[in-house]
C-alpha cells in the first residue's frame, strides 16, 4: 500500500502564521498582546514536551531557563545597549550551556528525584539572582524608555518583540516535530519506555537525555529574552516563577503529552480559558479553583489529553495529527 | 561577628527546626507509603494556620485548642483528598500524581484567596519569655517545639506500637504482600494521606503562633519541607525530623555569618547537592 504522509508540519506552521498576522492586518493591539502571550506559552509548553513528553523526565523547574535567558539578555541590553536580537541569542546560548552542565548530573536521577532537583535548581537560581547586585538584586532592572528609541520607539519595539516571539514559537514547533520524527526522537522515546532496554539496543541514554534537555532549554531562554525586552522590567520572582513552570506542564498534559500538536492546543485552550475566567465576574475569584478542577479532571479521566484523546478515538486522524 | 550571637541563633533555629520537621514528616510519610510527592502540602500548611485564626477570632478559642482542631480537620481532609485526587491514579507514573496533587493545590489556593484574600494575618498570643544565660526564648517558640516533639513521638508510637500503624508500614513496605496478609491497602493509603495532611496542618497551626502569614505562606514552608525531606531521605520520618533540626539550626547559625538573603541560596544548593550525591539522605544507606 502506498504510504501517504499528510503535510502535517507545513499545514500547522501556515495556520499559526496566518493567526499571527491577524492582529497586524486588523491593526488590533489588544489581540496582538494576547497572541504574544499565547505564542510564548506555546514555546514553553512545546519545549518542555521534548524533555517531558518524549523523554519522560518531568522538568518541574523548567522556567529557570526562561529566567536565565531573560536576565542575561536584559542585562546586555541594559548595560551595553546591545541590540535586542543579538542579546536574545547571547542570552539563550549560556542558558543552553547551563542546561548541558546541570543536565549531566541531574539527568542521572530518575522519577520524583529529578523533578525535585529541577525545583531546587530554579529556587537556587532565583535566590541567587535576588542577591546578585549586577542584575539589580531583589528589585531587578528596568529600562529607561529611551532604550526603545533604537527600534523606532516603543510601538515598533513591541512589534519587533511580537514577530520574534512568533518566529521562536514556530521554530520550537518545527524542532519538536523533527525531533519526534527522527532517530534521535525514537531513542528518547525508548528511554521513556524503558531506559535499561534502550541501553541494550545500543542507545546512549546519558548523551541523548542531555541533548534533549539542552534543546528544550534553548527556546524558553529566547522566549524569556523576548518577553522581558517587551516588558521593560525584570525581577527575580517574575523571571523564575515556579507557578508558570507548572502551568506549562499543565498545558502539555491538557493538550496531549508526547504529541507535537498537544502543547499548542493545550496552551491555546488554557490561555483562552483563563482569559474567559478572569473577565467573567462570576468566576474571576474562583479562576484558580476552576483551573485546578479542570486539571484534575484531565489527569484523572483524559490521561492522553485532548489531542491524544482524539487520536485514540478516531484512529484515521493519526496520520494527520502528530 | 561574635560567638555570643551564635548560641542564641542556634537555639532559635533548633526550636523552629522541630516545627519544620513536623511539616516535613507529613510530606515524607505520604511519599514513603505511596511514592506520591504531595504538591498540595504548602496550601495545607496554610490551611492549618487559618483554622487556628478563624477559631480564635470568631469563637475566641485558644490557639492551642485550635491546634487540635487543625489536626482533626487535617486528618479528615487528607482522607477526602486521597479519595478524590489520588486513589484513581495511585499506580500511574509520577507526573500524574504530581499534577493531581498540584490540582488540589490550585483549588485550595483559589478558594483561599477568594475567601481570605492575601492580606497578612497574625495570631495575637504572648506567653512571655524564658530568660537565662543571655538567651531569651519566646514562650510560643518553646511551646511550638514541645508540641512538635510530642506529635512526632505520637506518630512513632502509632506507627510502631499499634496494629493500624504496623499495617501502614506493611503497606509501605510491600503493598501486594500486605494485601495477601489481609490488610485493606486502600484504607491504609487513605489513612496515611490523612495523617500526612494532619501533620502538615498541625505544623501550620504552630507556625501561625510564631509568624504572621497569608494564604500563600505555605509555599515557603512547602519548599523547606522538600529540602528537609531530601536531607533526611525521602520516605523516612526520623530523617525528616533530623533534617528539620539541621535546616532550622543551619538557618539560625548562617545568619550570623552571611546576610539573611543569602541563606536560601545555600539551602537550595545543599538540597540539589544532596539529591545528586546522596539521594537516600544523610541518614540513609549509601545509594
Amino acid at each position: 500500500m502506498r504510504r501517504v504522509r499528510a503535510p502535517f508540519l507545513p499545514a500547522l506552521l501556515v495556520l499559526l502564521a496566518l493567526i499571527a498576522v491577524l492582529p497586524i492586518v486588523t491593526n488590533n493591539a489588544s489581540l496582538r498582546e494576547e497572541l504574544f502571550l499565547m505564542f510564548m506559552l506555546i514555546t514553553l509548553a512545546s519545549s518542555i514536551n521534548i524533555i517531558m513528553g518524549y523523554t519522560g523526565y518531568v522538568s518541574f523547574g523548567h522556567i529557570v531557563f526562561f529566567g536565565i535567558g531573560g536576565y542575561i539578555a536584559f542585562w546586555l541590553m541594559f548595560t551595553f545597549n546591545a541590540h535586542f536580537l543579538l542579546a536574545a541569542v547571547a542570552g539563550a546560548l549560556p542558558a543552553a550551556a547551563i542546561a548541558a552542565l546541570i543536565g549531566i548530573p541531574i539527568l542521572r536521577l530518575r522519577g520524583a528525584y529529578f523533578a525535585l532537583a529541577t525545583i531546587g535548581i530554579n529556587e537556587a537560581m532565583k535566590a541567587f539572582v535576588t542577591n546578585f547586585e549586577p542584575f539589580g538584586g531583589a528589585v531587578g532592572m528596568f529600562f529607561n524608555f529611551s532604550i526603545y528609541g533604537a527600534y523606532g520607539g516603543a510601538r515598533d519595539a513591541a512589534q519587533l518583540a511580537y514577530y520574534t516571539m512568533v518566529v521562536v514559537a514556530l521554530a520550537t514547533i518545527a524542532t519538536s516535530y523533527f525531533v519526534r520524527r527522527s532517530k534521535f526522537g525514537l531513542a528518547l522515546m525508548a528511554i521513556r519506555e524503558d531506559q535499561d532496554v534502550a541501553m541494550v539496543v545500543g542507545i546512549d541514554p546519558a548523551r541523548a537525555k542531555v541533548y534533549a534537555y539542552v534543546i528544550s532549554s534553548f527556546f524558553p531562554a529566547l522566549a524569556g529574552a523576548t518577553f522581558f525586552f517587551k516588558n521593560g522590567i525584570i525581577e527575580p520572582s517574575h523571571a523564575f516563577d515556579l507557578l508558570r513552570s507548572i502551568e506549562s506542564l499543565v498545558m502539555v498534559v491538557l493538550g496531549g503529552i508526547g504529541t507535537v500538536a498537544g502543547p499548542i492546543v493545550g496552551a491555546a485552550v488554557y490561555e483562552w480559558l483563563r482569559g474567559f475566567l478572569i473577565t467573567n465576574p462570576t468566576f474571576a475569584n474562583f479562576q484558580l479553583f476552576l483551573a485546578g478542577l479542570l486539571l484534575l479532571v484531565v489527569v484523572l479521566f483524559v490521561t492522553a489529553g485532548l489531542v491524544g484523546y482524539l487520536r485514540n478515538r478516531f484512529p484515521p486522524l493519526r496520520s494527520y495529527i502528530q | 561577628m561574635s560567638l555570643d550571637a551564635l548560641i542564641p541563633s542556634a537555639i532559635d533555629g533548633l526550636m523552629l527546626g522541630f516545627v519544620y520537621g513536623l511539616a516535613a514528616m507529613g510530606l515524607t510519610l505520604i511519599f514513603g507509603v505511596m511514592k506520591v510527592i504531595n504538591l498540595s502540602h504548602g496550601p495545607i500548611i496554610a490551611l492549618g494556620m487559618f483554622v487556628v485564626l478563624l477559631l480564635s477570632q470568631s469563637l475566641g478559642i485558644n490557639p492551642y485548642i485550635g491546634l487540635i482542631a487543625a489536626l482533626v480537620i487535617g486528618l479528615a481532609f487528607g482522607v477526602v483528598i486521597y479519595f478524590i485526587a489520588v486513589d484513581r491514579v495511585i499506580n500511574a507514573p509520577e507526573l500524574t500524581t504530581l499534577l493531581a496533587t498540584f490540582s488540589v493545590n490550585l483549588m485550595i489556593i483559589g478558594v483561599g484567596t477568594a475567601v481570605f484574600t492575601t492580606s497578612p494575618r497574625a495570631i495575637d498570643i504572648d506567653l512571655g519569655a524564658l530568660r537565662g544565660g543571655g538567651i531569651t526564648l519566646r514562650g510560643t517558640q518553646v511551646v511550638a517545639a514541645v508540641v512538635a516533639i510530642l506529635a512526632a513521638a505520637a506518630l512513632y508510637g502509632f506507627l510502631f506500637r499499634t496494629r493500624l500503624g504496623k499495617s501502614i508500614r506493611a503497606v509501605a513496605n510491600n503493598r501486594a504482600a500486605a494485601e495477601l496478609m489481609g490488610i485493606d491497602s486502600r484504607r491504609m493509603l487513605a489513612l496515611s494521606f490523612g495523617i500526612g495532611t494532619a501533620l502538615a496542618m498541625t505544623s501550620g497551626a504552630l507556625l501561625s503562633t510564631l509568624f504572621s502569614f497569608t494564604i500563600l505562606s505555605g509555599t515557603t514552608y512547602e519548599i523547606k519541607s522538600f529540602v528537609i525531606v531530601v536531607l533526611g531521605g525521602l520516605g523516612n520520618p526520623t530523617g525528616a525530623l533530623v533534617g528539620g533540626i539541621v535546616l532550622g539550626v543551619l538557618e539560625g547559625v548562617t545568619t550570623v555569618f552571611i546576610p539573611v538573603s543569602w541563606v536560601p541560596v545555600l539551602e537550595y544548593v545543599i538540597f540539589v547537592l544532596i539529591l545528586l550525591v546522596r539521594p537516600s539522605g544523610l541518614l540513609g544507606s549509601r545509594a
